[in-house]
């Protein structure tokens, strides 16, 4: 028996016995749960899912119709969900790199203002601040009758923006093929450029050169007339304007508030970020004669990215959760949908156990992502 | 971390007796707790609202009192619980509440498939829209491109898309959780038109800056009889719901008034005297006191003051009876005999 005193057998042991306990729990639950719904005569299953839906989905990042199946509904659900917390991820990244910088600049001035916008955003909830935002849209803005001209083509009222949509009748593939080119091209070249310069130490022009490998052979194509752009410009229908891009007011207050939060976020993990970076870095890069800018960009950020990327990875999980408050304003997110479903078929234990499924599968997605590039851009120890 | 263990088994076992807890049936349950639990909309004036001195008010409202009337000789021995358009079957299923007084439309797919029975219908309902007056549209078959707002509950979305399909005609849906925000966008011209039942229409209108600006149009697109909802295989409480109903239906037929029946407790009429529990021993066949409809009528009134005090032409709703007259004055509610 001298096994039971092994310090490593009795570590995996409790283990075995902790997961096998919850196990034991969770099934318990599932099986009270469903004899439970039998009992009562409650249909139970995923049956559902590959009905008809039969209603309709205004704003949907892939094509549906009352027609498709329930399943399709809820992938249009996730589809609209992942649309605008990338967005938001994106657009609100960007910003706060800005503002995050802003806050420790020596303009007094500028430094303040990044406070009271940081302060502003993050002490008050997003629910709030989607209301205000959807708000003063529809509130502000005329109705579509009245609905501003501000361009040819483009309208502005409280329905949204409607903007001339294009459509690429021919040369298509042509057109996404040299710009995908270009780009390979323009990446490989910028690597090559930046090689170069490290082992010479002489400036060269590879950041032109890559622009110009991007954007010549579609230009090219364009001049060849290879392309065949159709202009669908909205027009004044019966209540509404037809054609066109519609950007819906339910979108643009949720990518809104979604990207001012997320900026909030990480405009005070950047500054947290940066001051964590040695004073002595700062000396160093003056001494070698970098302007405070070239600093910054070249030697104190790369180092404050280490830092960055798992407080980061948090920020990107809450907009992605956040997004859910979609439904308070009206945008079709993954849980308004699921909402009507529910409501329809009224196996919400199911429903629920969906949209929780896909918000645990996407969170843990972008958990790897970003672990992965965290440990891509790691100090590695030598 | 072996504590959290313990609290989570005791959890487990915990859920698992509530799994076995529902031997009792549903009238044992209301006796032994002294009131009746009964699920009702949010915030919704005219069916279940609070007045201002916090006592719930309306058609949904007074029909919940009606049972704890018939129960316990006394209209107020009841909580309400304001139930979640999503979650409300689930708190029926559950045994959190034990009738479901909600606006809620009795339809085939949840009379099958969501382990409950449906009561009596206690109002003819249909879902309309509701459009500005300055529209200039008179009828919703005009209304093809327009966007129409609504809430994602009950089946209002599956029909407008249905009705729209039917005529062949595209147009904007937008859905809000919450009926604040519904009403705020139709109000500010986010949407041309807002569609729920007809009730429903009238209660928004009801809080409008100017009610007159706004019409309901006449087409009605679907059939929402909206009826109170009670857990199945348990007939006993399910009668209990449906006489009380029915008590409030048989007594407008009769004349029986909250005001005069004291009166007609001494009434020669056979029928009345079997109502009110004069002769015979109906409540007793239901595990009642004898007097049950008594005290139903004399807390709630019949059908007709309940109609006309929460949703009639007198109020802010300012319905008609409609398809809710009686059947001898050309509606459609009707009891069966008691007796």
């Amino acid at each position: 028996m001298a096994f039971l005193h092994d310090m490593r057998f009795r570590a995996y042991f409790y283990q075995i016995v902790a997961i096998g306990f919850v196990a034991l729990v969770g099934w318990t639950m599932f099986s009270t749960a469903s004899g439970n719904l039998a009992k009562q005569n409650i249909a139970t299953g995923f049956d559902f899912l590959t009905r008809p839906a039969g209603f309709v989905i205004t704003e949907s990042a892939i094509a549906f119709e009352a027609t498709d199946t329930v399943g399709r509904a809820i992938l249009v659900g996730i589809a609209n969900t992942v649309k605008v917390s990338l967005l938001a991820a994106i657009f609100g990244t960007m910003l706060g790199l800005g503002v995050g910088i802003a806050r420790l600049s020596h303009n007094p001035l500028l430094a303040r203002l990044a406070l009271v916008y940081v302060e502003l955003l993050r002490n008050v909830p997003l629910l709030l601040y989607l209301f205000l935002w959807y708000s003063l849209i529809i509130l502000i803005l005329p109705p579509v009758k009245q609905a501003l001209h501000l361009l040819p083509g483009v309208y502005l009222s409280n329905s949204g923006l409607v903007v001339p949509a294009a459509l690429v009748e021919r040369g298509g593939i042509a057109l996404f093929a040299c710009l995908v080119g270009g780009a390979a091209a323009a990446l490989a070249i910028r690597i090559a450029s930046t090689r170069r310069r490290v082992a010479t130490g002489q400036s060269n022009h590879g950041g032109l050169i890559a622009l110009a490998a991007l954007l010549v052979p579609a230009l090219l194509l364009w001049l060849a007339n290879g392309v065949a752009v159709n202009w669908d410009f909205p027009t004044a229908g019966k209540f509404r304007l037809t054609g066109g891009l519609h950007v819906r007011p339910e979108f643009v207050a949720l990518l809104f508030g979604l990207a001012l939060s997320v900026s909030a976020n990480v405009a005070e993990i950047v500054r947290a970020g940066i001051q964590a970076v040695n004073k002595g870095q700062w000396e160093a890069s003056a001494a070698l004669g970098l302007s405070r800018g070239k600093a910054m960009r070249l030697v104190v950020l790369p180092q404050a990215l280490r830092i960055i990327i798992p407080p980061l990875t948090n920020t990107y999980l809450t907009v992605f959760k956040n997004s859910s408050l979609a439904i308070a304003i009206g945008y079709p997110d993954l849980v308004m949908v699921s909402n009507t479903v529910m409501n329809q078929t009224g196996q919400a234990i199911e429903t629920i156990a969906i949209f929780m499924g896909v918000y645990l599968a996407l969170s843990i997605a972008i958990s790897l992502l970003m672990n992965w590039y965290n440990a891509h851009v790691a100090l590695r120890e030598r | 971390m072996k504590q959290a263990l313990l609290s989570i088994c005791a959890a487990a076992l915990g859920l698992a007796a509530a799994g076995s807890a529902s031997a009792a049936t549903t009238l044992e349950t209301v006796k032994a707790r002294g009131k009746l639990v009964c699920g009702v909309s949010l915030a919704t004036p005219g069916f279940a609202a609070p007045d201002d001195k916090g006592r719930m008010q309306g058609f949904d409202a007074d029909i919940c009192r009606s049972i704890a009337a018939a129960v316990f000789g006394d209209g107020d021995k009841v909580e309400f619980v304001p139930t979640n358009i999503n979650t409300r079957f689930q708190a029926l299923q559950s045994g959190e509440i034990d009738v479901l007084s909600r606006q809620t439309t009795h339809t085939f797919s949840r009379d099958a498939s969501l382990g409950l029975d449906f009561g009596p219908t206690v109002f003819y309902d249909g879902q309309g829209l509701m459009v500005p007056k300055s529209l200039g549209v008179s009828s919703a078959k005009e209304l093809t491109e327009a966007a129409i707002c609504t809430l994602p509950g009950t089946t209002t979305a599956q029909n407008i898309s249905d009705f729209f399909r039917a005529i062949n005609g595209k147009f904007e849906l937008v859905v809000f959780e919450s009926p604040d925000e519904n009403r705020a966008a139709f109000y500010s011209g986010r949407c041309e038109a807002i569609t729920s039942d007809r009730s429903d229409l009238a209660s928004i209108r009801a809080v409008a800056n100017n009610p007159a600006d706004y019409i309901v149009l006449p087409e009605t697109i679907s059939k929402e009889p909206l009826a109170p909802a009670f857990r199945q295989n348990d007939s006993q409480w399910g009668d209990i719901v449906s006489w009380s109903v029915w008590m409030l239906m048989a007594a407008e037929e009769k004349g029986i008034t909250q005001a005069n029946v004291d009166e007609k407790l001494k009434s020669e009429d056979p029928d009345v005297q079997r109502m009110l529990g004069a002769t015979e021993e109906l409540g007793k066949m239901l595990g009642l006191d004898n007097k049950w409809g008594y005290n139903v009528i004399k807390s709630v009134g019949n059908y007709g003051e309940v109609f006309e005090r929460n949703v009639g032409e007198g109020t802010k709703l300012g319905l008609t009876r409609g398809p809710n007259a009686l059947w001898n004055a050309g509606g459609l509610i009707y009891s069966p005999p008691i007796r």
